[in-house]
């Protein structure tokens, strides 16, 4: 069970950013053309090996290249060195509603678009119902698709590209615009297309996604692989990169305006420790406790105003959140720095990686300084369960 | 795993390795783009009626709006030059001579006009999905072929109403007259809807040459205007070196019964003959160009 369907050898891709267009511009320039030309690697030197069946998440930052090795895997982007080879079947879901002609109905389309991914007007014809009902668009069938809304290009889209028995089927960030029941339906077929084998290569930003379906992950940073092999592995990588750009985000930010963070009250020290005393990143099991220290500075007297503390999933998603307030503790007004501290005795959350973020705000609820994420932990679960809250339980047959 | 996966699997283990995209290299890729093309012959077919059916998509009259144009023109230069200027006194009849150039002239005209741009037309297909590109610049040569079809068959009908319906020999001037008009007309289309998308400037340069070559051929003039000018001399051998001269002219002998007694230049059989071998030749070249030209189009595009 290991024949490869996509091989991609020394794979490198260069675009030419040229300036000028027009016919006068590049007369005027011709000499000095190599002035108005930048060059860009797209991709570079990228090495992959994708099996039959398998499932691989394409992931990274805007613009390290994923869309452009979909389009080279798909062959409408030719790479400027190495080689792209294949085999089977290959439907594309590239962007929104590809190849759909905005004046044509929805039922034209659907041929179109049919013959495009290289099904004939016979198989067509007996999956057509099957498409239109997967769509859910039945009533705009015989509607030009230039009144669709997105939501409607994307149902139709993908409603065809399932059907075109695809032994390869490359998808590109398209999901996230159907609705939720839409997505879980495409999900699903994903699901199904799993079980038959097929091999699925998915762009996408949703990392929770990728975690949950694909078997592989593969992370793009700047045209190169960074990181290739077991989703978790492979996430681990890529979020620990997203969060070294925040800080340096964050470090700009504050170096542009260093007044306006500098004037007002903000926290000088966040840690977190688990019981055993860890601090920096701790690893804490499951049940244990987590001690989250904060440091509050303020140059002026501070009056009514309180703590907000939450748990976050690495990508935001807030878990839990809590204040001074809703615990019922009414804080001093502070003037200078002073020490404060959550105690969570029993952190009940599954395996993962965790941020805390806290915030000062006025009584009025206004913000006074946000750190979204102050300190991260890792929790270690046994295994009973998936997902991010931890509960115990117990499985009977009766 | 369950058998349909694994079959699946098995079945893919037997299929070789193809690279991703066109094939390159000389010879190889000419027979490579043939299969492609051939291979996608009923998707031509839709974007075919795509282009027919999109066109006039909207509008009232639909399909009508495509003979407007040449009955138009045919209106103006009956009355401006047939009848103000009287060239309709040493042309016998006249509205069919000028309906007959202008319909061969309207079938070069679009589809080399709306062949040019049929490539950046189409980009948002060609950004997303890898097909053989030669099918758009073709399905644009299907579409003039159906218009032109109608116009064929209002010029057949104007024969019979003038009672000079063509019958005979004659006929035999028609089918090559059309296959230079569609091979010529498919190389520049191929060209041209190449280097479009790197140059968009060609698509105004072409509009021009265009309107400046209507002129360079017999279609509101007759050929004995011209000979009267240059018989035996170079700029002759020029005027008719012009593959689309030969064309409309070839035209006028099938379609032009009262023009019988004109003169037509010498061994026009052979000279058409000889334009298709170029021809073909030409478009065989022009494959290549844009078979080597299409590798950047999605990043142009």
């Amino acid at each position: 069970m290991s024949t490869p369907v996509i091989r991609i050898d020394d794979l490198s891709k260069r675009f030419v950013i040229r300036k000028e267009k027009s016919l006068k511009e590049r007369v005027l320039n011709f000499g000095r053309s190599n002035l108005h030309k930048e060059d860009f690697w797209a991709l570079r030197n990228v090495d992959l090996e994708i099996e039959a069946g398998s499932t691989v998440g394409l992931v990274g930052p805007n613009g390290s290249g994923k869309s452009t090795l979909l389009k080279t895997i798909g062959g409408i982007i030719q790479p400027t060195t190495g080689s792209v080879q294949l085999r089977g079947r290959l439907a594309a879901l590239l962007e929104l509603g590809a190849g759909f002609h905005p004046d044509l109905t929805g039922r034209e389309n659907v041929y179109l678009n049919a013959s495009i991914l290289g099904l004939s007007r016979q198989t067509t014809d007996t999956f057509f119902d099957a498409i239109v009902e997967f769509s859910g668009i039945e009533r705009f069938i015989d509607t030009q698709v230039k009144f669709y809304s997105s939501g409607m290009y994307v149902r139709l889209a993908f409603a065809v590209a399932v059907h075109v028995d695809p032994d390869v089927l490359l998808v590109d960030e398209v999901l996230a615009v159907g609705d939720e029941p839409f997505q879980r339906k495409c999900l699903e077929r994903i699901r199904t297309f799993q079980k038959e084998g097929r091999t699925i290569i998915l762009v996408s930003h949703g990392l929770d996604q990728v975690a949950e379906f694909c078997d592989r992950a593969v992370v793009l940073e700047g045209g190169r692989v960074a990181a290739d092999g077991a989703p978790e592995d492979a996430l681990m990588v890529l979020r620990a990169d997203f969060e070294e750009a925040r800080q340096a985000d964050l470090a700009r930010l504050a170096a542009a305006s260093p007044d306006e963070v500098a004037a007002q009250a903000r926290f000088t020290g966040i840690s977190v420790r688990s019981r055993d005393g860890e601090s920096g990143r701790p690893v804490v099991d499951e049940g244990d406790s987590v001690v989250i220290t904060m440091a509050v500075h303020s140059d002026v007297e501070l009056r009514d105003w309180l703590i907000e503390v939450g748990i976050a999933t690495p990508l935001g998603n807030p878990l839990y959140t809590t204040t001074n307030e809703m615990m019922g503790v009414s804080l001093e007004p502070l003037l200078g720095t002073r020490q404060y501290t959550l105690t969570l005795p029993r952190v009940a959350l599954g395996s993962g990686d965790y941020a805390v973020r806290t915030t000062l705000r006025a009584a009025d609820g206004s913000e006074i300084h946000y750190v979204p994420v102050a300190a991260q932990f890792s929790v270690r679960a046994d295994s009973t369960s998936r997902g991010h809250v931890y509960m115990e339980g117990l499985f009977e047959s009766h | 795993m369950d058998t349909t996966a694994e079959d699946r699997a098995a079945a893919l283990a037997l299929e070789p390795m193809r690279s991703a995209g066109p094939t390159s290299g000389f010879f190889r890729g000419t027979a490579q783009s043939v299969r492609d093309i051939v291979g996608q012959r009923e998707l031509l077919h839709l974007l075919v009626l795509r282009e027919l059916k999109a066109r006039y998509k909207d509008s009232v009259f639909g399909f009508a709006w495509s003979l407007m144009r040449p009955l138009a023109l045919l209106l103006i230069y009956f009355v401006a030059l047939g009848q103000f200027l009287g060239a309709a006194k040493q042309i016998p009849s006249f509205a069919i001579f000028v309906y007959t150039g202008l319909t061969a002239w309207t079938l070069f005209n679009e589809i080399v006009l709306i062949g040019t741009g049929s490539i950046v037309m189409n980009s948002g297909l060609i950004k997303k999905v890898y097909l053989p590109r030669e099918v758009f610049p073709l399905s644009v040569v299907g579409s003039a072929l159906f218009n032109f079809g109608i116009q064929l068959v209002i010029l057949l009908l104007a024969t019979v109403i003038a009672r000079q319906f063509p019958l005979g020999a004659r006929w035999w001037y028609f089918p090559l007259s059309l296959l230079v008009i569609v091979v010529y007309g498919t190389a520049f289309a191929l060209l041209l809807s190449a280097v479009n998308v790197y140059l968009r400037d060609v698509q105004y340069i072409v509009e021009i040459f265009l309107m400046v070559f209507f002129w360079a051929s017999p279609i509101v003039y007759s050929w004995q205007l011209v000979s009267d000018h240059i018989e035996g001399s170079a700029l002759e051998s020029l005027y008719l070196a012009n593959p689309v001269t030969l064309a409309v002219l070839g035209f006028q002998q099938t379609f032009w019964v009262a023009g019988d007694g004109q003169p037509v230049p010498s061994d026009l059989g052979t000279r058409l003959g000889v334009a298709v071998g170029i021809g073909v030749l030409l478009l065989w070249l022009c494959q290549r160009a844009f078979a080597r030209l299409q590798s950047n189009f999605a990043q142009e595009l």
